[in-house]
């Protein structure tokens, strides 16, 4: 049984501009000790799918809706009452958020805060939490733990913010952790740093994590497999490798032929024309046909199925018309080499 | 040894580097403060040393009744704890203020209550109104070995009323051939104590309850809301009058009475910063840590809201200083033979032109404490916000 499983995962918003499906029929599944990656554009959907999952949409004017289904160890999460997912949370799934300082509460000290999600789920008493505490702190590769036991959020660095943050989520042995964007405030370095902390930890543990962010240059480096997601659904999904090497989806492509490379120096940064449709109105076929170069009558009609594209029992899928017309679409993009 | 006692601050602080000397030592405890004075630190070691000569004079001057004091009533009881409390802790500053200069080099960590507390520091008027404000309190801690006389004695109605201020009588006699200053002192006891409690109480239900109904939002924010409004929409002081005039006048009543009409404006003052503070991501981070409601209120909203509660709790006291010597000089106060500023206010408002000292010393107390509570309380804003910190 895969440790987390979700089905047709729909999280729509009221709004005074009308309903907004921010995430429209999300699908996947996460295996004990994989690291899944979800890629995706700011809007697409990836924080509010980690945010249904934890049960910390806000509601109003966010909800979870009927039909959709979270399920960690085959336990269904959805409609789960509010203590008892208070219980999953911190305990079985974790999160880590993008801002490292921001997490932090300002007036506790960093000691402080570990020590407290300790105390209330492991039921520690007060001399072992601190002990276990200082472990968590140096097994997440801050230097000087027991100095910085006692030291307040500002007076640490981002990096080591964010260390602290991790070692809050672990605090409680989760199954699962998330981690939302958590490189996005950091700088380059210190962004290698937390990932290699973040393989490392997953690694030892054998938990599983789902990162999500809107570098393909991180997913390359921790992912197994990858989801990307636009406009509220997975457009593509697969291994790295898949993704990587032979991407099926041309919004993917556009992801990759966007990022700058070296080795094009000089070269005009390709980009992806137009803007991500008005979540409140998704037009009725394709949500990428309007800004994609390869969109026929097809595309704008309807809305493609998530299909497998390397034969039957392969994990690689994409949600594209293309998938149909393999000899045309070899014609127009057979040339570019990966990244 | 003496010329290491006299010299000046700089060639004090170069020459104490190494070791304590032992004639230091000595005036540390004999004058605490002193020391810290020669050095050049006028504010805290003169008051140190101004307050320690004070502590001294009560055994000196009052020896029966500090003595007396240990079987005596609860309110000579507290003198003498507080007596004795305030000796150890002058004795303790002072020795730590002479190991903190011995290792002048140490730089820790500062939290942000002590960035708070040097830029407090900073501020002359400031920390001149939180000394007042010490002085006041002690005072009317220890208002039963400081005063003359017994507060509600009266001297003879022939020979000893009204009379001017002199040695015998420092703040003169009231019409009932009272001692002024004795009341005064006991008066400040009421007022203080009524301030302290009654903004206690205040500050208490409004910070639980504008935390609750900020955190919580929807329908209880909705009827929380109303409900405050309803109840600042009321004149406060109609209300009190209307609700001491209806039970017998106590000083329990006026407490809570004052406490429990003053809740709706910290709770409005909270329930701002909740708005803003439940949608910072460590709120968030707290609920994905499964951490409960209640905790979060409880544990990581209401220790971010303390700032400004504490700003408005000192000027609040002040506010509540004036309101209840202004019920008191209408009567519906603190009720006779019990010395209230208020009340002695009224007493001698009849005779403002023949004995000006009745009215004046009680009223000018009053007006020291409320702007020493103001001043302190702008000072404590200033240096507690990062923003107005220079």
């Amino acid at each position: 049984m895969p440790l987390l499983e979700i089905e047709d995962l729909r999280t729509y918003f009221s709004t005074d501009a009308g309903t907004v499906r921010a995430v429209d029929g999300v699908s996947f599944e996460v295996e004990e000790g994989e690291t899944v990656g979800i890629v995706g554009e700011s809007g697409c959907g990836k924080t509010v799918t980690s945010l249904s999952i934890m049960g910390l949409v806000p509601d109003p004017p966010g909800r979870v809706m009927t039909g959709s289904s979270i399920r960690l160890r085959g336990r269904e999460l959805v409609g789960l009452g509010k203590n008892e997912i208070r219980r999953i949370r911190g305990n079985e799934i974790a999160i880590v958020f993008q801002e490292p300082l921001t997490s932090l509460n300002p007036v506790f000290t960093v000691g402080n805060q570990i020590h407290e999600a300790l105390v209330l789920h492991r039921k520690l008493g007060r001399s072992d939490a601190r002990r276990v505490a200082i472990e968590l702190l140096k097994e997440v590769g801050i230097p000087e733990p027991d100095q910085r036991f006692s030291e307040y959020p500002h007076q640490l660095s981002g990096g080591m913010q964010q260390r602290v943050m991790i070692a809050m989520a672990l605090s409680c042995e989760p199954d699962l952790l998330i981690a939302d964007e958590p490189t996005t405030a950091l700088d380059v370095t210190i962004q290698a740093q937390i990932l290699e902390l973040l393989a490392d930890l997953k690694d030892r543990r054998g938990m599983a994590v789902l990162l999500i962010t809107h570098d393909l240059g991180v997913i390359a480096e921790v992912c197994n497999r990858v989801l990307v997601m636009y406009a509220g659904q997975i457009v593509e999904s697969g291994t790295v490798e898949e993704i990587f090497l032979r991407p099926q989806h041309p919004y993917t492509e556009g992801l990759l032929t966007s990022l700058p490379r070296i080795s094009a120096a000089g070269a005009r940064l390709r980009t992806i024309h137009g803007a991500v449709p008005d979540p409140a109105s998704w037009p009725e076929g394709c949500r990428f046909a309007s800004r994609c170069s390869h969109a026929w009558d097809r595309c704008m009609a309807t809305m493609p199925l998530l299909l497998q594209s390397d034969g039957e029992g392969s994990g690689h899928s994409a949600r594209c018309w293309l998938q149909d017309l393999p000899l045309s679409r070899k014609d127009q993009k057979g040339t570019r080499a990966p990244p | 040894m003496s010329s290491t006692l006299w010299s000046t601050p700089v060639s004090a602080m170069t020459e104490s580097s190494d070791r304590l000397l032992p004639g230091r030592a000595v005036l540390t405890f004999v004058l605490p403060g002193l020391s810290q004075l020669m050095r050049g630190r006028i504010a805290s070691g003169g008051f140190v040393l101004l307050l320690w000569l004070g502590f001294a004079w009560i055994p000196i001057m009052r020896w029966e009744r500090v003595t007396g004091a240990i079987s005596g009533p609860w309110d000579h009881q507290l003198a003498l704890i507080t007596w004795i409390l305030g000796v150890t802790m002058i004795l303790l500053w002072s020795f730590l203020q002479e190991r903190r200069e011995k290792t002048f080099h140490t730089i820790s960590t500062r939290s942000q209550w002590s960035l708070a507390w040097r830029a407090f520091g900073k501020s002359k008027v400031a920390v001149a109104s939180a000394m007042t404000v010490v002085v006041f309190y002690l005072v009317a801690l220890l208002a039963p070995f400081l005063a003359p006389f017994d507060p509600a004695a009266q001297g003879s109605l022939l020979t000893e009323r009204m009379l001017a201020p002199s040695l015998l009588h420092p703040l003169g006699t009231d019409q009932f051939a009272r001692d002024v200053l004795s009341r005064a002192l006991y008066g400040a006891r009421i007022s203080l104590t009524i301030g302290f409690v009654a903004v206690s109480i205040s500050m208490t239900i409004g910070t639980l309850l504008g935390a609750t109904s900020g955190f919580l939002g929807g329908k209880v924010d909705a009827v929380v809301m109303r409900f405050v409004d309803m109840v600042i929409s009321f004149p406060r002081l109609v209300l009190l009058i209307a609700i001491i005039a209806f039970f017998e006048p106590s000083i329990f009543l006026i407490v809570a009475v004052l406490g429990l009409t003053q809740w709706p404006q910290p709770t409005r003052l909270v329930r701002g910063e909740v708005l803003s503070l439940r949608e910072r991501e460590f709120i968030q981070a707290g609920r994905a840590l499964g951490f409960s409601r209640a905790r979060l209120i409880l544990r990581h909203i209401i220790p971010n809201t303390l700032v400004p509660v504490i700003v408005a709790a000192t000027l609040g006291i002040g506010d509540t200083i004036v309101l209840e010597a202004g019920l008191s000089f209408l009567g519906l106060g603190v009720q006779p033979p019990t010395a209230s500023w208020g009340t002695m206010v009224a007493d001698g408002r009849d005779n403002l032109l023949g004995a000006w000292w009745i009215s004046t010393f009680p009223g000018l107390a009053i007006v020291f404490i409320v702007l020493s509570f103001n001043l302190a309380g702008d000072g404590l804003r200033d240096a507690l916000d990062p923003r107005l910190r220079s």
